[in-house]
């Protein structure tokens, strides 16, 4: 039951076969009994869970159930949601409590969805590897002496490790994808746009995006399609998107006629050779299952790092600007005056990496260094997006490697960012572009799962969602499970 | 050596929206403090910016007005800086491409119209107020103004006088209340300038400038710029330099004194807005905009000079306000008969009684159409023109309409022949010694038989009837 997809749980449901209060105390039962070991919640109100589940089951009694009807879901602490504290896994949003749910919150609740918990993050969304987070790091459950991927690593552990059968991420940089692909997850980063970014705490505006993590590629979809849609308080979220059906789309058997990207810029020297045996094998079972796979060059890769390393900490330099003490969250004791205030208050309350990131923001857009840094980055995202525009003029899809290496142990990188921000090698790229992509599980490497990453034109999320189906129904991948969290079922 | 004085003034302009630039609360002034606050305009996390469509419309029209370009896209950067007053710590602000660029205004100088060039228009949103008095050493933060759209209308530095600065404000202060964009209460803060102001001596580059900041009324803003010309000639005649700096007028002291020196200016770190796609207009849009702008004061002005043959200075005094020159319109429709004439009684007559009441036009406790028919009855030869004043106080007064006064107080002007002659001859009678010199040659005595019939009939004798009988029965 643990490791069962929303979809296996909501035909349960719907079925009779259990009710959503059961649903929902089997898994606060194996919070209670996991969580100090892998630490993937920061914040659990059982009360308010049990609550939720047993107002789901009254309205199942009188009506038609909804479509996420007493499904546990558990959201990344990014998210406002009026129940509970929402910190950002930070200590500057000490005593923060939302007034207000983030929109997807609300979507997800007027569909009937019981909301689980806050799940642990990098502190404002800024890591790799949930090393960051003012709470603490969470463990890999594959092996709990590596990291899980950032910085949506407790939305990914909790699915991985059956403590909730979905969460919600963000994806700023592959925050949602490359956990997954580290914990064997499906993670989707849907196009920039297609979901509001409303009451979600921003990290880089014009990059976050909010998805799902789950065990299946249909429960992906059923969420995205749940959250998605214009909301008219988010400016950036598109009035007019094109849409399709969300279901519909997963129901591919086959890959016939489908042409898949190969980027040469996506299996470099350096990579993991098991993962990227793993990753060829895959494209090979593509190839067995009807696409024709098509090498391509998105030239521009290189720089991709680089430019998301100078644009998204300009962005989050003036988005984190408003922690400044004056209103909400932590305050210095004593201070002396306004400047000592806000300076005081600010170095306790964030954590390295995030002043490492508003000081390179703050400098990449001081005056005279604006255009050497900021411009030069935005006319490499162009770039890279022209890359991506000519690959699908010969392509439907493209496939790469999610991460270049498997979960990497705590505390290995922790002392070199640059390292570190190499993790995003993969992912960055799609959101330079406001392209989806999705990671899937595609095998182990050392033991560990690797994630295979689909990337598609701008609101084409149907056509990975149908790669990414086809290929689910053809392996096995996505019914492991860590033994250790009692994953033989 | 003469001096040339060079000014370019930032204009700060509230536009009046019911609601704010970014977000639903209400720009109602002087509520409860906090009281028109809500997760956006207070920068509370993950809160979004959707823009106000009105603020945007009316800034295009006041661009539109002032004759310039409206770029059909625009952007919206972000302005970094902390303070406690701005809750993102960041102002939402046009930088790089402001929705409005390249106007102009005319100003009469007495030696014609000067041209000054309107740089851009952007669009911005206010800050809060920090509030420190009698809170003890502890300040208090209001964001009711937090959010609330502003147009920031900035020139190019061709003001060479504090007299044209001022001309230039009052002009465009003229426009903005015409076209109904903003209340622009100097006194709520709803129109406010910066002044750049520099000197240099004839032909020479531009001098190093300072910046008066914010400064909410006429007569402040040209003793502060004098104020500043001054200082500078001084200093440089004293063979120093002026220092590149913001100063804060202080109109108890009656000095400016410096606020921030350019070492100490903030690196605003401008970037383009992320949570704001682009503002794109239509050319049809804008077009349309433009097909409901009103007359604006500069034609007005004209039309009522050659529609109605008013002197330049009447137009002028008529056109200060939208309301009044409606008013005026709406006394010529009622009393067609002698436009210069319902300039004159608007003008002179209603305008300074309404000003000794503390009142303006639109307080008026008499309608057009009631002076109108006051004027009527002076073309009628019911009244005469001294007696019309005398109407007009009591209609002010009472509210009655004008036939009833002239019944009820007896006043309807005697035409009556008969009646006329008889009053001549009793002050003939009354003069013989006058009558006498008169027809001696002592022709300036006829002035006075008038004045001693006027005053007999208490002025209700037809003045040109006593005139012609006058000069008949004096023979
Ligand atoms: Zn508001």
């Amino acid at each position: 039951m643990p490791f069962r997809s929303l979809s296996d749980i909501q035909a349960q449901l719907n079925a009779g076969e259990r009710t959503a209060v059961e649903v929902a105390q089997l898994y606060l039962d194996r919070i209670k009994q996991y969580n100090d070991d892998l630490n993937a919640f920061v914040h659990i109100d059982a009360e308010h869970v049990l609550a939720q589940a047993q107002a789901s089951d009254a309205y199942r009694a009188d009506h038609e159930p909804r479509p996420l009807e007493g499904l546990p879901i558990a959201v990344k602490d990014i998210f406002c949601t009026q129940n509970g504290p929402t910190r950002c896994c930070s200590n500057i949003l000490e005593g923060f409590e939302a007034p207000y749910d983030a929109h997807v919150i609300t979507r997800l609740k007027e569909a009937g969805a019981v909301l689980v918990g806050k799940t642990n993050m990098d502190e404002f969304a800024m890591g790799s590897s949930n090393e960051t987070s003012a709470f603490g790091g969470c463990k890999n459950p594959w092996n709990t002496d590596c990291i899980p991927g950032g910085s949506s690593g407790g939305s990914a552990v909790a699915v991985a490790a059956g403590l909730t059968p979905a969460a919600l991420g963000t994806d700023t940089g592959g925050s949602i994808r490359q956990p997954a692909a580290l914990t064997g997850l499906v993670g989707l980063k849907p196009t920039y746009g297609r979901i509001s970014r409303r009451g979600i705490i921003a990290f880089a505006s014009s990059l976050d995006q909010a998805g799902p993590m789950t065990r299946t590629v249909k429960d992906a979809a059923l969420l995205t399609s749940i959250m998605s849609g214009h909301d008219a308080g988010d400016a950036t979220s598109v009035a007019d998107a094109p849409n399709f059906d969300w279901l519909t789309a997963c129901e591919a058997k086959d890959m016939k006629g489908l042409k898949i990207g190969k980027p040469k810029e996506y299996f470099i020297d350096g990579m993991d050779e098991e993962v990227r045996a793993q990753v060829e094998a895959a494209l090979k079972k593509c190839e067995d299952m009807g696409a024709e796979i098509v090498d391509i060059s998105l030239p521009h890769t290189e720089y991709a790092v680089a430019a998301y390393y100078v644009i998204a900490p300009s962005e989050a330099s003036t988005n984190l600007s408003r922690y400044d003490a004056v209103r909400f969250g932590h305050r210095c004791d004593n201070p002396e005056d306004l400047e000592d205030m806000y300076a005081r208050s600010r170095d306790e309350g964030f954590g390295d990496e995030v002043k490492r990131r508003i000081l390179t923001g703050t400098f990449a857009l001081s005056s005279g260094y604006y255009d050497a840094y900021y411009l030069k980055a935005q006319k490499v995202r162009t770039l890279i997006s022209q890359d991506f525009k000519e690959a699908f003029e010969k392509v439907d899809v493209i496939a790469t490697p999610t991460s270049p290496i498997p979960a990497f142990k705590s505390g290995e990188k922790t002392e070199d960012p640059l390292t570190m921000y190499l993790s995003d090698i993969f992912t960055i790229a799609v959101n330079l572009a406001g392209l989806p992509g999705l990671s899937q599980p595609c095998g182990f490497a050392q033991g560990l799962p690797v994630g295979l990453q689909w990337i598609a034109p701008a609101w084409q999320e149907d056509k990975i969602l149908a790669a990414a189906s086809a290929y689910e129904n053809a392996t096995d991948w996505h019914n492991q499970h860590p033994k250790e969290f009692g994953g033989e079922t | 050596m003469s001096w040339e004085v060079v000014i370019g003034l930032e204009v700060h302009c509230q536009i009046n929206t019911k609601t704010k630039a970014f977000c639903g609360c209400s720009t109602e002034f002087g509520a409860e403090p906090n009281s028109q606050t809500c997760p956006v305009c207070l920068g509370m996390p993950g809160q979004l910016p959707v823009l106000n469509d009105e603020a945007a419309r009316k800034t295009i029209l006041t661009g539109l007005a002032i004759n310039a370009n409206i770029n059909l896209e625009s952007k919206f950067d972000r302005k970094n800086y902390f303070y406690p007053d701005l809750p993102k710590g960041y102002q939402i602000s046009q930088f790089a491409v402001p929705i409005v660029e390249g106007g102009y205004i005319d100003i009469p100088t007495k030696d014609g119209e000067k041209r000054l060039g309107v740089t851009r228009i952007h669009m911005e949103e206010d800050a809060g107020k920090s509030m420190h008095e009698g809170l003890d050493a502890v300040s208090h933060i209001d964001l009711n103004r937090s959010g609330i759209p502003l147009m920031e209308i900035v020139s190019e530095p061709d003001m060479r006088s504090a007299d044209e600065a001022i001309a230039y404000l009052k002009q465009l202060h003229q426009i903005i209340k015409f076209l109904g964009v903003s209340g622009a209460d100097m006194e709520k803060g709803q129109f406010r300038c910066d002044a750049n102001v520099s000197v240099r001596r004839k032909g020479e580059p531009l001098g190093t400038r300072t910046e008066m900041k914010n400064m909410n009324s006429f007569r402040f803003i040209k003793q502060a710029i004098e104020f500043e010309v001054l200082r500078q000639i001084e200093i440089i005649e004293d063979g120093g330099e002026v220092k590149q700096e913001s100063r804060l007028w202080d109109s108890v002291k009656n000095e400016s004194r410096s606020m921030r020196s350019k070492e100490e200016a903030h690196d605003y770190r401008y970037f383009p807005e992320p949570d704001l796609p682009p503002l794109r207009v239509t050319q049809e849009e804008v077009d349309n905009i433009k097909a409901g702008m009103p007359e604006l004061p500069n034609q007005l002005r004209k039309r009522f000079e050659t529609e109605f043959g008013l002197s330049a200075y009447d137009a002028d005094v008529l056109t200060q306000t939208q309301a009044l020159a409606q008013w005026y319109e709406a006394l010529v429709a009622a009393h067609p008969a002698n436009p210069k004439q319902c300039a004159n009684w608007l003008a002179n007559e209603l305008l300074g009684r309404l000003k000794e009441l503390g009142k303006d036009i639109s307080e008026s406790p008499i309608s057009a159409q009631a002076l109108a028919s006051l004027l009527d009855r002076i073309a009628d030869n019911t009244i005469s023109g001294k007696i019309a004043k005398d109407v007009l106080d009591a209609m002010m007064e009472s509210g009655k309409d004008v036939d009833t006064i002239i019944d009820e107080k007896g006043l309807k002007q005697v035409s009556d022949t008969g009646a006329i002659d008889s009053m001549i001859q009793e002050v003939l009678d009354a003069n013989p010694g006058q009558v006498e010199a008169y027809k001696g040659g002592q022709d300036r005595l006829f002035g006075f038989f008038v004045g001693q019939v006027m005053k007999a009939s208490k002025g209700k004798a037809n003045p040109a009837m006593v005139n012609q009988r006058l000069k008949e029965l004096l023979g």
